[in-house]
Formats: structure tokens, C-alpha cells, sequence
């Protein structure tokens, strides 16, 4: 437990010391690529809650990284640049969007599961392809980056690399809340043995359902955020790639610990960034090495740093 | 208590339930007997919500529950144990007991507050435990509990949920001899303070421990009465009990 504190601090403390560090040595180009891998450990860090502690192998988590960013990418457009009412949007229909899409995905498991998730985000991401007005398929220029009256300007990368860190604390600070919870408790027990819950008097849907919604919700953060990262809003977002990705994440890092989604980010963004310096087919090379971290870490990397517990 | 009319259920060609009419007064235990594949356990699942009756009717405490699904049942005070140990094998033999005191005191849609040191849930828990002889192993995982204490723990499970009706279902499965007697002593602590529905192969256990005891052979009913008639009963003894009695 100590150790793990100390571990924590000392991220915490690196993260905090990279903008600094990184423009006395001329490297800027680091905030941004960390930057990304902040923005993105946020919607990781939904999805365990989900895939990790709810037992839930939604394989369409991207969806909400979309929907998220297109939220803000169309009010933008139509010249609401404001982010207190865009983000608000943005985890708002996400939501609402999660809601529907889990209160009949839900009804299924296993196989279906996957695949029913699989399907729905799809066909978001065709309907996102079908919007000629905002680009269809090669996507949109964010027209401007979200106003916060002035209290940040998103513009300056360093000010833009500390929201992105703080926002992925807060997350991680509340799933690991949530899933220790009464709550967390019921999805966790759900995931265990889901007939021995019901036994004793739970019905494992409606909390299930309450938990993807919430993940849907923080992922659509973290998509208002990316978009204003990368400036620019690709249906691509919401591809099966994407959610993929996102799975991969959680599970190199450790499905189910708190670390382990931000770690996963990590060491997935890190490795295909150097890779990329090294060779165009650099997905030759990082597909092996994902089958041998699965295969050599059955717990995630985070895994390497604690015991099992109950 | 418990009111079970004309209980059907078909699967394919196999008749598991064949019109079982069966009752349970308060404060009995009421034990459950037949060969193999005699539909037991066809029969516990019904009454725990697991199995959905082909028709008949089952009533507990008054109201027609044959429509509920299980959890609906658990809440109303039916509690069931497993013939086969279903524990949460990840979660320590406390938090295991926690979840079932958790099941029972109101809804769960606590996001906030750490429930593993929650002392509404951790005490009384911890106090089930020790009704069965857990109390040394509180914070072991389930799965690294012996297979009796997992039994013991199954026990504390359904005992934690503050059942009206224990639906134990062979409690002494696989157990060894001493395992076995600990877990006798036990339901004879919990008899008259709980009204019981007990299937189990142990002959030794049953008649000890129950007051009456129905025969279940080929989905039907064919006796119930107390254990002393039913040691003396001929068709019976042609049915199951054969050479053992």
C-alpha cells in the first residue's frame, strides 16, 4: 500500500515537472505527445470501470470519444465556443447516448456483448462519415478551441497539458471512489459470480447499466478534450480501431487496478511513437510485442507492482 | 410459510417436475430426499427463481411468487445456498458476507463512500461469520478457504441475508466426516430460529435434522411425513432407500 503511494506520487511528480523540463531542453514536442496520452488515459480509465471491474467487454467504447468530440466540433462550428456549455454537452450525450445504446446491449452478454457494441458504435461512426456538412469523412476543423471566459486558454499548450492532468487525476480519483463503493461493490460482485448475486437479492442490470452510462459519460470528457487537442474531428475517432485501442490500454495495463489504464496509455502511445521514428512498418513490430506483454503480464503492466487483493 | 401447487416443468421428454404439491410450515425443517435425477434440484431452482414452473403455483408468506425472478424472491427473504460452492472467489471471506448484508439494507446506488470499511456492513458480518465457526479466517479468500469452510462460508451467506427461508441445497456436499459433523452441529443451531428446506444425500444429516421429510422419485411426491414413517415406509424403502435402511 505504501509503496504504491510512493509510486504514485513520484508519476504524479514527473508529469507535473515534463512541460518545464521540456522547454529548457527544447523538446516541446513532448507536452503534446504526453498531452495526448493524458487525454487519452481518461477514456481508458472509463472503460475499466466498465471492462475492468464491471466485466463488461465493450468493444465499441469509442463511440463516446466521438460523440464527445463531435459535441464540441458542431457547437463550435455553429460559432458556440463557450466550454462550459460544450463540455457539458459533450458528457451529456454521451450519456445519453450510453444509456441507450447499454440499456439494450446490456440484456446480452459474452459473444453478443462484444458484438452488439461493436455494432452500435459502427453505426455511429457511418452516420459520422454521412455528415457531408461537417466533413463526412475526412472530418473537421475544431473552428475554435473551447472558451473558458478566460480562466484557461487552451491555446497555450502548457496551461491546455496541465487541464489534461488534472482532469485524468480527478478520473482516476473517481473510479477508484465508485468502484470501492456500495456501488463498485454490486459491479464488481456481478463480475465475480453473476447468479450467485442474484441469489442474494441484487439484479445485476440496472447497476450495470448505471456504470456504463458513467463510463460513457467520462469518455465523452475526454473526447471534447481531444478534440480541442488535435484541433481537428475524424469519424475516425469512433472506428473499431479506436475502441480497440482504448481495450488494449486497460488490458496492458491491468484490467481492474487503478494504475493500470494510465500505464497502459502509456506504454501503448510510447512504444508506437518510438517505434514510428524507427520504421514505417512499425506495426509489424508492435503487434508481437503486445501478444508478448499479454502473454508475460497476465495481470498488466500495473500487475508488477501489487498483490491481488480482495 | 411456503405453498407449492401442482409444480410442472418439462424438459424435452423428461418430466423433472411432475405436479409436486408441497408445504412448509413456520419454523420447520423440511427436508428433501431421492435417488439421483430424481429433480432436486429441478425443484430447489423453482423455488428460488432460477427455473420458471411449465405451471403450478408456488406461495411464500402469503403471495403468489411463481412469476418473480430470483432476486426479487431473495429480497423477499428466500435464501438459497448452492449445490455446488458459488462463492466470489476474489473477495475475502468477509467482504464475500458484506455483500449479502449489503443486498438487504436498501438500495446500492452509493457511489461515493468506501463500503469495504463501512461498519454498518463489516460488523454484522463479521458476526454471521462467527455463527458458523468462521471467525479465524474473516480476511482469507474465498478461494483459498478448504472446501468445508467454503460450505461454511456459502452458509453465511444465505444466513447473512436475514432469510425467512433457507433453501440449502446438499449443504454437506463433498464433505469429509468431520467437516460433515461441524456442519450438522451447525444446522442444528439454525433450526426452530429458521424455518429450513434441506435436500441433501447424507442420510444421517436428514434424519436428524428434519422434522418432516418429502421423497422426490421421477419428479413426483411419492411421501411426506416424519422421519420415523418415512424409515418404515414400504414404498419408500422399494424406491431409494433400499438396502441403506
Amino acid at each position: 500500500m505504501k509503496l504504491r503511494l510512493v509510486l504514485w506520487g513520484l508519476g504524479i511528480a514527473l508529469l507535473v515537472a515534463l512541460p518545464p523540463l521540456a522547454i529548457a531542453l527544447g523538446q516541446t514536442y513532448y507536452i503534446d505527445l504526453v498531452r495526448r496520452v493524458l487525454i487519452l488515459s481518461i477514456a481508458a480509465i472509463s472503460l475499466n470501470l466498465i471492462l475492468g471491474y464491471g466485466g463488461l467487454v465493450s468493444f465499441g467504447h469509442a463511440a463516446y470519444l466521438g460523440i464527445g468530440a463531435y459535441s464540441a466540433g458542431i457547437m463550435a462550428f455553429y460559432g458556440v465556443s463557450s466550454g462550459w456549455l460544450q463540455w457539458p454537452l459533450a458528457v451529456g450525450a454521451s450519456a445519453l447516448v450510453a444509456a441507450a445504446i447499454g440499456a439494450v446491449s446490456i440484456r446480452t452478454s459474452g459473444i453478443y456483448f462484444i458484438m452488439i457494441t461493436l455494432a452500435f458504435t459502427q453505426m455511429l461512426y457511418y452516420l459520422g462519415i454521412s455528415l457531408a456538412e461537417f466533413g463526412g469523412d475526412d472530418g473537421m476543423r475544431l473552428k475554435a478551441r473551447s472558451q473558458f471566459s478566460g480562466l484557461i486558454d487552451l491555446g497555450n499548450p502548457v496551461a491546455f497539458y496541465y487541464l489534461a492532468l488534472a482532469l485524468m487525476l480527478l478520473s482516476v480519483f473517481l473510479v477508484y471512489r465508485i468502484v470501492n463503493s456500495r456501488f463498485g461493490m454490486v459491479l464488481r460482485a456481478a463480475k465475480s459470480n453473476d447468479p450467485r448475486t442474484r441469489a442474494i437479492g441484487f439484479s445485476p442490470y440496472f447497476y450495470r447499466l448505471a456504470a456504463f452510462v458513467l463510463a460513457g459519460a467520462m469518455c465523452g470528457l475526454a473526447g471534447a478534450l481531444y478534440a480541442n487537442h488535435t484541433n481537428y474531428i475524424t469519424p475516425g475517432l469512433m472506428s473499431w480501431q479506436q475502441s480497440g485501442d482504448l481495450m488494449f490500454m486497460v488490458i496492458l495495463g491491468g484490467m481492474a487496478s487503478t494504475a493500470g489504464p494510465v500505464i497502459g496509455t502509456f506504454a501503448l502511445l510510447v512504444i508506437e511513437e518510438v517505434l514510428k521514428g524507427w520504421t514505417e512498418y512499425w506495426q509489424v513490430v508492435l503487434g508481437p510485442l503486445l501478444v508478448l506483454s499479454v502473454v508475460f503480464f497476465k495481470r498488466g503492466l500495473a500487475g508488477m507492482f501489487y498483490k491481488p487483493d480482495a | 410459510m411456503l405453498e407449492v401447487r401442482g409444480l410442472t416443468k418439462q424438459f424435452g421428454a423428461l418430466r423433472a417436475s411432475d405436479g409436486i404439491d408441497f408445504d412448509v410450515a413456520e419454523g420447520e425443517t423440511h427436508a428433501v430426499i431421492g435417488p439421483n435425477g430424481a429433480g432436486k434440484t429441478t425443484f430447489i431452482s423453482q423455488l428460488a427463481g432460477n427455473l420458471r414452473p411449465d405451471s403450478g403455483t408456488v406461495r411464500f408468506a402469503g403471495a403468489d411468487i411463481t412469476a418473480l425472478p430470483a432476486p426479487r424472491r431473495a429480497r423477499l427473504g428466500l435464501a438459497r445456498s448452492f449445490q455446488i460452492t458459488s462463492l466470489y472467489p476474489d473477495f475475502s471471506a468477509l467482504h464475500n458476507v458484506a455483500l449479502a448484508i449489503q443486498a438487504h439494507s436498501g438500495h446500492s446506488f452509493r457511489f461515493w463512500r468506501d463500503a469495504r470499511s463501512d461498519p454498518a456492513l463489516i460488523e454484522p458480518a463479521r458476526k454471521v461469520l462467527n455463527e458458523v465457526g468462521l471467525s479465524a479466517r474473516v480476511n482469507v479468500l474465498a478461494a483459498n478457504l478448504a472446501h468445508g469452510e467454503q460450505r461454511q462460508l456459502e452458509m453465511a451467506m444465505a444466513l447473512a441475508t436475514r432469510p425467512r427461508l433457507l433453501l440449502l441445497d446438499e449443504p454437506m456436499a463433498g464433505m469429509g466426516t468431520d467437516e460433515s459433523l461441524r456442519m450438522i452441529a451447525l444446522l442444528a443451531s439454525l433450526k426452530r430460529k429458521h424455518t429450513i428446506i434441506l435436500v441433501e444425500h447424507d442420510m444421517d444429516a436428514v434424519f436428524r435434522l428434519a422434522d418432516r421429510i418429502s421423497v422426490l422419485v421421477y419428479g413426483r411426491v411419492i411421501a411426506t411425513d416424519t422421519p420415523e414413517k418415512i424409515r418404515r415406509n414400504e414404498e419408500v424403502r422399494q424406491a431409494y432407500l433400499g438396502s441403506e435402511a
